[in-house]
Formats: structure tokens, C-alpha cells, sequence
């Protein structure tokens, strides 16, 4: 074994271990935020052994939506609405843990058996390395060209809605009587607040 | 196109001459470019503040630091040995492991960024093929670093000032990387030296500054905004946030923030160097004075010299893009949150998407000035 192959040993058992270790502890962690932050660490550990595969394009691309952008987001979303709310305690809540040990447990059996009985039809072929970049690029043109328009659409679509869902104050029940000509979405009337009207009671 | 010195072979080479194992000698050389980049980004990073304190200085009208060295330029590195110096503080309430790991990924990124710096033709860590991409991809991971750190610290203050740098950073990414993909386009390749050997050949007539004006603007802008550097430095407005996600941290925790921001201000000056002013290139074309002088093109003396000048044009514009970076956060108003992200959203990222079309009709129909 040359250098080249050792290191690529070492870094495969500590990235493999890594993520691992770390989609375990998303799903076994009470705290909600370091799950978050786990699930970054799980997708920079597959980032790691998309390069070892030699796809580095696809390692970037990994970095930059997953870890940068996805999971920024849901860090967002948990640091934005975190109420740190007790909830009562419910009987038998254990009865829900085992229930859920089970279906995992047999997913992982089912997924395990159907990955090594499956005769995988392994391409020997050289990775494309950097050449990847057009041939990803000739594929999106050619081949999956509706598949790629479609996304792209759709990406729009939600684009489209979260503006809509981001605008202040749209009165639902409003929107099924406003017809007509007028297509702006109606709002409610923003309450202007002079300078200096603070009442005295409110002061004292 | 002549590579130039080559440094790594020539190592290897003579290591191997010396008896040792081709793989021995192979991982004698890799540490090399790294320590030394990593204390070139350090070296950079002091002169960096000595600048930033003495242009500060004199457009207040001070004098600045004056007693720390010849001009007060040792005065960094003494700042440095002081937080070094300093009782590293974990507040009570706060969460000190997300606490301790925050600082640690803001900078790592950073330093990782500088894997694909070029200072010349073999003058590089590594030449991967991902180059630029490879840089904003890790610098999409900063903001994980900056909201743990704001979270960690259980303080108000500090959350907001993480999540204003999560936001900014992410708005004003897309802009970014819209404006680096119309130079990509260009040069047909996202490697930090074909970037620059694209704009080779005409001197300072040949850079993209010339050919990507619009694109040169919005960059500069939005990586102003990533560093954090005013007029866009929300995320520590001292008058509303205190000092923002920094606010809890002390000693060499704090150090990690001001390192990795100021090392970033520098990365990003390098950036807009080897994207739009030609990297290493001079503004009159070495190789042909050569060329007129008659002198080959294998000579080692004129290699050396085009080696070394490449060096300092690349520091040399970088500087310049510093120089213009301190005076902008010494003489502009710092703008307000919701005008930022408008800035970025409803102004930068049209005129970038417009600036792409248009680059890419124009590559289409000149192929002879746009890398057709």
C-alpha cells in the first residue's frame, strides 16, 4: 500500500465514522439545535467521501446547498421559533420510543438486505474528475432537459409562493371576495403611530 | 506557454538526488506551501491592521499607533500577544462547547480559501479544477460558525448579531456567485489560473475589469458584505447590538474572530485581484519586454524576476483593493439593516442576473473578446 492509498484508508474509517457517529446523535440528541448543527457535520462527512470518490464538483455542491444553505436555514427556522417550552409529561411515552426503535430497526434490516443481495452493476470506469463539471452540463441539455426545466419551474413556483406567504398582513377570508379587475393582494391597513402620543398611564 | 519555475519538481528532484524514497521526498514538500501560506496570510493579516489603524488615523486627523516598532508597525502583533495574554471567559450560562467550536469554524474556511490563491503560474498550493467555486462554497460555511456563536453565548445581543450575519452572508452570496459565474463563463474554467491566464497577453488592456465592469461593482459590494466590513458591518453595529456575536467572547476566542475577519478582507482583495485585475499579470506584459530585450523565454534570471514581480502584483493590487476598503469604512455611514438585504435582493441580484445574459449574448456574438 503507497501513501496515496494509506491516506485515503484513514481519511474513508474517519470520515465513515463521522457521519455515522454524527446522524446517530442528530436523531438521539434531546436538544433540537445541536441536532442541527450535527446534521451539518453529517453532510460535510458525505462532502468528504463524495472527494474521496473522486466527484469534487459534486463535494463543492454539497458544501455549498446542504451545509450552506439548507442547513442554515433550519438553524434559522429552530433559532427564530425556539420556545423553550416544558410539555407535560405523557404516560407510557416509552411504549413510543421502543415502537420507534422497532421501525428503524427493521428499515435498517430491509434497506441492509436489499444493498447486498442487489447485484450493483459497479462502473469501472475512471472518474470524470474535473471533466465532470461538462459533462453534468452537456446532461442538463440534453438528456434531462424536462427534468432540469421542470425543477426549475418548480423552484419558481416556490419562490412565487413564499412572497406571497411573506407578505404582511393578507387577510384570507378577504381574498375569495375581492374580483374583479384589481389583482393586488389585499392588505391590512398599517396603523400609523404619531410621534410622541405615548399615553401617561403607559409611561407611569 | 512557458510554466515557468517549478518549484515542486525541482524539490523532489533534488531530494530524490540526495537518496531519498520519490514518496518520502513527495511528503517533505507538502507542508511546505501550506506553513508558508499560512504565515504569508498571517504576515498579511499584520500589516493588514497596522494599516487599517494608521489610515483610520490619519483620515480622523491622528497620528495613530506610533510607539510599537518603526511607525508603529509592530503594533498588531503586540495586540496579538496581549489577547493572547488575556483570561479566555466562558459566561456562566452559555453553551461552552457550541461556545468554543463557533470561532473555530468562522476561521477555518478562511485559511482553507487560501488552498487556491495563485500568486503565479506554479506559484499555488494546488491547482484544482473547482478553484473559485471551491472558495465560495467553503465560505458558505462561515455563517453556521457566526450562528452557533451567537447562540452559544445566551445573550440577546449576540443571537441577533448572529442571525443579521447569517442573513447577510447568505443574501449577498447569490450576487457573488453570480458575478464570479459571468468571469467563468469567460474563461471557460474555474480555476483561479485559468482565470488569470485568460486576461494574459495585452498587459493592463487585457483584464476583466474592461470586459466585466458591472460585474466588478456588484462583486466588490457583496464581498464587502461578506466580510462584514462597514458600510455593511450589521451583524457588530456597536450602537445597537454591542459588538454582535462577539459580544461574550474574550482572549483567543475573540482573536479567531478578528483574525478570520481581517484574513477574510484580505482573501477577498485577492479574489477581486485574480478576477478582475489579472492576478499576478503586470499592466505592461513581461514576457514581451522580454521578448523585446531578446531574451528567451527559458532564461533563469528573467524567470526568477517575472516570479518574483508577480508576487508583488498580485500583493500590490490587493493592497490597493485594502487601501480602498479602509478608507470606504472610515468615510461611509453604515447602512440599516433592512436596506442591506433591499441592496442585495431588489438591486444586486437583477443587475447581476442581467450582467450574466448580457456577458453570456456577448460571448456568443464577439468570441474573439469573450472567450467564445
Amino acid at each position: 500500500m503507497n501513501l496515496a492509498e494509506g491516506v485515503q484508508l484513514v481519511s474513508f474509517i474517519i470520515l465513515t465514522v463521522m457521519m455515522l457517529g454524527a446522524a446517530l446523535a442528530v436523531v438521539l440528541t434531546p436538544n433540537i439545535v445541536y441536532s442541527a448543527f450535527l446534521l451539518g457535520a453529517v453532510f460535510s462527512a458525505m462532502a468528504g467521501l463524495y472527494l474521496l470518490l473522486n466527484a469534487s464538483f459534486v463535494a463543492a455542491a454539497q458544501i455549498l446547498v446542504y451545509v450552506g444553505a439548507i442547513n442554515v436555514l433550519i438553524l434559522f427556522a429552530i433559532m427564530l421559533v425556539n420556545k423553550r417550552e416544558d410539555f407535560a409529561p405523557v404516560k407510557y411515552a416509552w411504549t413510543r420510543k421502543i415502537v420507534t426503535a422497532g421501525v428503524c430497526g427493521g428499515l435498517f434490516l430491509l434497506l441492509g438486505t436489499t444493498i447486498i443481495t442487489t447485484p450493483w452493476g459497479i462502473n469501472n470506469t475512471a472518474a470524470a474528475g474535473d471533466e465532470a463539471i461538462y459533462i453534468l452540463g452537456e446532461h442538463f441539455f440534453t438528456d434531462f432537459l424536462l427534468p432540469f426545466e421542470l425543477v426549475s419551474v418548480l423552484l419558481l413556483m416556490a419562490l412565487i409562493g413564499a412572497i406571497v406567504l411573506a407578505r404582511r398582513d393578507i387577510i384570507p377570508d378577504l381574498i375569495d371576495v375581492a374580483t374583479g379587475e384589481d389583482l393586488k393582494l389585499p392588505e391590512r391597513p398599517r396603523e400609523l403611530i404619531p410621534a410622541g402620543s405615548v399615553d401617561a398611564d403607559e409611561v407611569t | 506557454m512557458n510554466s515557468g519555475i517549478d518549484l515542486q519538481g525541482t524539490f523532489i528532484n533534488s531530494l530524490q538526488d540526495l537518496g531519498l524514497p520519490p514518496g518520502i521526498s513527495k511528503l517533505l514538500w507538502m507542508p511546505l506551501p501550506m506553513i508558508l501560506m499560512v504565515i504569508g496570510a498571517t504576515v498579511g493579516l499584520l500589516v493588514l491592521v497596522w494599516l487599517e489603524r494608521k489610515i483610520s488615523a490619519a483620515a480622523q486627523q491622528r497620528v495613530g499607533p506610533e510607539y510599537a516598532g518603526p511607525q508603529g508597525s509592530l503594533q498588531a502583533a503586540v495586540d496579538g500577544l496581549k489577547l493572547i495574554f488575556k483570561e479566555d471567559i466562558i459566561p456562566a450560562k452559555a453553551d461552552s462547547a457550541l461556545f468554543t467550536i463557533g470561532p473555530i469554524l468562522v476561521i477555518l474556511p478562511v485559511f482553507i480559501s487560501y488552498l487556491v490563491v495563485p500568486f503565479g503560474q506554479n506559484l499555488i498550493i494546488s491547482d484544482v479544477g473547482l478553484g473559485i467555486f471551491l472558495w465560495i462554497a467553503l465560505s458558505s460555511v462561515q455563517p453556521i460558525g457566526l450562528l452557533m456563536s451567537g447562540y452559544a453565548s445566551n445573550n440577546k445581543y449576540s443571537l441577533l448579531g448572529g442571525l443579521r450575519a447569517a442573513a447577510q452572508s447568505i443574501s449577498y452570496e447569490i450576487p457573488l456567485a453570480l458575478a464570479v459565474l459571468a468571469v467563468v463563463m469567460m474563461s471557460n474554467s474555474m480555476s483561479t489560473i485559468d482565470i488569470v491566464q485568460q486576461q494574459s497577453g495585452y498587459g493592463i488592456l487585457g483584464w476583466n475589469i474592461w470586459r466585466q465592469p458591472v460585474g466588478f461593482v456588484i462583486f466588490w459590494i457583496a464581498a464587502l458584505a461578506e466580510c462584514e466590513r462597514l458600510p455593511f458591518d450589521l451583524p457588530e453595529a456597536e450602537e445597537e447590538l454591542v459588538a454582535g456575536y462577539q459580544t461574550e467572547y474574550s482572549g483567543m476566542k475573540f482573536a479567531l474572530f478578528y483574525i478570520a475577519s481581517y484574513v477574510n478582507l484580505l482573501l477577498s482583495a485577492i479574489m477581486v485581484t485574480v478576477l478582475y485585475l489579472g492576478g499576478w499579470e503586470s499592466p505592461i506584459p513581461l514576457d514581451r519586454l522580454a521578448g523585446w530585450l531578446g531574451q528567451p523565454e527559458t532564461n533563469p534570471i528573467l524567470q526568477v524576476i517575472t516570479a518574483s514581480a508577480g508576487i508583488l502584483m498580485t500583493l500590490f493590487k490587493t493592497y490597493l483593493l485594502v487601501f480602498l476598503a479602509i478608507l470606504m469604512r472610515w468615510t461611509l455611514p453604515r447602512v440599516r439593516i433592512d436596506q442591506l438585504l433591499d441592496l442585495g435582493w431588489k438591486f444586486l441580484l437583477p443587475v447581476a442576473l442581467v450582467n450574466l445574459l448580457v456577458t453570456a449574448a456577448l460571448k456568443i456574438s464577439l468570441p474573439f473578446a469573450f472567450g467564445g
